[in-house]
């Protein structure tokens, strides 16, 4: 029999055709849609005269551009309350399930979609927005699309993509103290770089991924794209299964059986040939923090920021912009380097176990003078799940600010913005320019980490406080 | 939607040397608010084009008379980041009609073929010598043509041979759409669904 990875046997099962010399009709499984990337798109299927072909399969929330405070009320921006708007009108008029604005199940897209069982092992699953790649946690295939896919997936249910090469990436061994899976994925990315990954579709294995929970799982997956790959994707396993079991959209009774039975297939198979492979050790992976412009500008706290040395050309003037945009200079210590602003949320890091850690850490301390704390959960459920857990007491005594769910200074389409110059360490998963506002400076990093900034008011290794 | 056909392009280009050119710096995300798309080619690398005053910059390329033209030429890596269309939709809106790099990100690729926008990757040194060849003289042109699926800079009269598959290089020669494809076997794609 053929050996097949798992990327392969879960593309395989979802092609409709094949167009010759072209793309694959690819089948989507579930779709999720926001107020950002949807609107056009519902538009454009209007004006050519069709329906959504199998409305079931779409699930909605508002998220991109939504306020984090006041959720109650009237949207403030004009524009924001349009897209919002628009997104209820389309979901109402086209039958899709919707979970609104301060509604039980509002949050994050990448939040919600397992957190509510709709995200399950084997399937496929696309959005309009590039962290997507989260739902690979659970064995699917899942990526981000533009809109006129939006469309294509409205209106047919499918998209034309050509299949993806594949890369596994595995990490074995036992990872430090203090050493989450958003160190593990930044260590990745700055070994393979921001484009390296272009192409392909990963797969995460080894024994330090396995014993990973479903939320740290999500985390690596999210930053997929970080790399250039389209998504990643990890083998499902009774951690899994453990998640998803009671979970509101999971199979129930004989149909959990079958799933499962299903489920337990999806692995690839030993001797399936990838098109490219790296191999970590665990133990080589340490708190990491990102200096520049790019999720793989990474290096561990403790390091120094890179030298210029064997660079050239544009490839040097390029480095250059990133750390003159920084405010660093080549060659010196990231860490003691004065922070403004702490972020604690997004589809990256905005889970309950996040918080968790964070509470934990900061529980009995204060935060620095200088910084000003934010923690956005990723859904209401994590809110509500904080808040019964003591977390957000314990936050707000260290002088955490609590806001409500979205994607908030992740993006800054709303008003949680980091102002210009200001440095922000973000659990959040892109550090381009003006990502957090227009002029803020983005250091990425684990929970851990940021929980450390928040009490010394610098750049700080979680391990030494 | 529609967009323009595309065949054979000759124009002058407006060169971006910048490597990891994300979309966040083509369109920033607070401008991502319309429910139309229109309007998008004038926040066209907004951060870098104008100043927090909303006033040009006098040291970017796109404020700078000297350069213009339907091809942007930009360094690699070219469009990392979100899978934001609105990327491909100002670039579009703002008049180009192909970018050429020698490095694309994956979803921006797609995007751009889906909305009529050609992106062509070519060799590091020969993006190099485009970059040199414009810097010399700005009225240098480059001439792109799909079916032969070939860049050439007319100065130096160097050309290339770029990537395509056939299907999307039919799709951009008439400038038809993957939905058009899609309705066509819609009744395959009802049983495919029913099967699982």
């Amino acid at each position: 029999m053929e050996k097949k990875t798992l990327f392969d046997k879960v593309w395989d099962a979802h092609v409709v055709k094949s167009v010759p010399d072209g793309p694959d009709v690819f089948f989507i499984d579930k779709h999720f849609i926001h107020e950002v990337t949807s609107p056009v798109a519902f538009l454009n299927l209007e004006k050519r005269g069709n329906k959504v072909l199998f409305p079931e399969r779409t699930v909605a929330t508002p998220d991109h551009n939504v306020p984090t405070i006041d959720q109650d009320k009237t949207i403030k921006d004009k524009l924001s309350r349009m897209q919002v708007e628009k997104l209820r009108e389309n979901c109402k008029k086209y039958g899709i399930e919707l979970h609104d604005l301060g509604t039980d199940h509002h949050g994050i897209v990448h939040v919600i979609g397992p957190e509510l069982g709709i995200t399950q092992p084997g399937m496929t699953i696309v959005c309009g927005d590039s962290h997507t790649s989260t739902h690979g946690a659970f064995g699917a295939i899942a990526f981000g699309i533009g809109t006129s896919e939006v469309e294509m997936v409205f209106a047919s249910q499918c998209i034309m993509q050509s299949k993806p090469k594949r890369m596994r990436i595995t990490v074995d061994g036992e990872l430090h103290k203090g050493v989450t899976s958003k160190d593990i994925i930044l260590y990745i990315i700055s070994k393979i770089s921001a484009s390296g990954g272009t192409g392909y579709f990963i797969e995460y294995a080894g024994s330090a991924i396995q014993s990973l929970s479903m939320e740290a799982r999500m985390t690596i997956c999210n930053m997929s794209i970080e790399m250039g790959a389209r998504g990643g994707l990890i083998a499902p396993d009774e951690t899994t299964f453990n998640y998803l079991k009671g979970k509101e959209h999971a199979p129930k009774g004989e149909d959990w059986d079958k799933a499962l039975a299903y489920w337990k297939t999806l692995k690839t198979d030993e001797g399936a040939e990838f098109d490219i492979e790296y191999a970590y050790d665990a133990a080589d992976i340490e708190p990491m923090i990102t200096y520049g412009t790019n999720p793989g500008m990474g290096i561990k706290i403790k390091d120094n920021i890179p030298t210029t040395e064997g660079m050239e050309g544009s490839n040097k003037k390029s480095y250059i912009k990133s750390l003159d945009y920084m405010g660093f200079a080549p060659g010196e210590p990231i860490k003691g380097k004065k922070i403004d602003y702490v972020f604690v949320g997004s589809c990256t890091n905005g889970r309950i176990e996040d918080i968790r850690a964070v509470a934990e850490f900061v529980k009995g301390k204060k935060k620095a003078d200088n910084i000003t704390a934010w923690i956005v959960p990723g859904s209401r459920e994590v809110e509500k799940q904080a808040i019964a857990e003591g977390l957000v007491d314990v936050l707000e005594e260290a002088g955490f600010k609590l806001r409500q769910p979205g994607c908030s200074a992740c993006l800054a389409m709303n008003d949680d913005k980091i102002p210009a110059g200001k440095y922000a360490v973000s659990t959040s998963n892109r550090n381009f320019e003006g990502r957090q506002g227009p002029g803020a400076r983005t250091l990425l990093a684990s929970p851990l980490t940021v929980a450390a900034v928040a009490i010394t008011g610098e750049v700080t290794d979680p391990r030494e406080v | 939607m529609a967009y323009d056909k595309f065949n054979i392009l000759k124009s002058t280009v407006v060169p971006l040397p910048t490597e990891n050119v994300d979309t966040d710096q083509i369109i920033p995300a607070r401008f991502l608010k319309a429910t139309e798309r229109e309007g998008f080619g004038d926040n066209l690398f907004r951060d870098w084009r104008y100043d927090s005053e909303g006033n040009p910059k006098a040291d970017f390329v796109l404020n700078d008379a000297t350069y213009s033209g339907k091809v942007l030429v930009a360094g690699k890596n070219f469009g990392s980041g979100s899978s934001r269309e609105h990327a491909a939709w100002a670039i579009y809106d703002y008049g180009f009609r192909c970018v050429v790099s020698s490095f694309f990100a994956d979803i921006f690729k797609n995007n751009s073929l889906n909305i009529g926008i050609l992106p062509v990757t070519v060799t590091p040194e020969f993006l190099d010598e485009i970059f040199a060849e414009v810097e010399k003289d700005p009225s240098t042109e480059v001439e792109v043509d799909i079916s032969t699926q070939t860049i050439t800079l007319l100065s130096t009269g160097r050309s290339e041979s770029f990537d395509i598959n056939s299907y999307k290089k039919e799709n951009m020669k008439n400038g038809f759409d993957d939905i058009d494809y899609l309705l066509n076997i819609k009744e395959d794609i009802v049983a495919f669904e029913a099967s699982k």
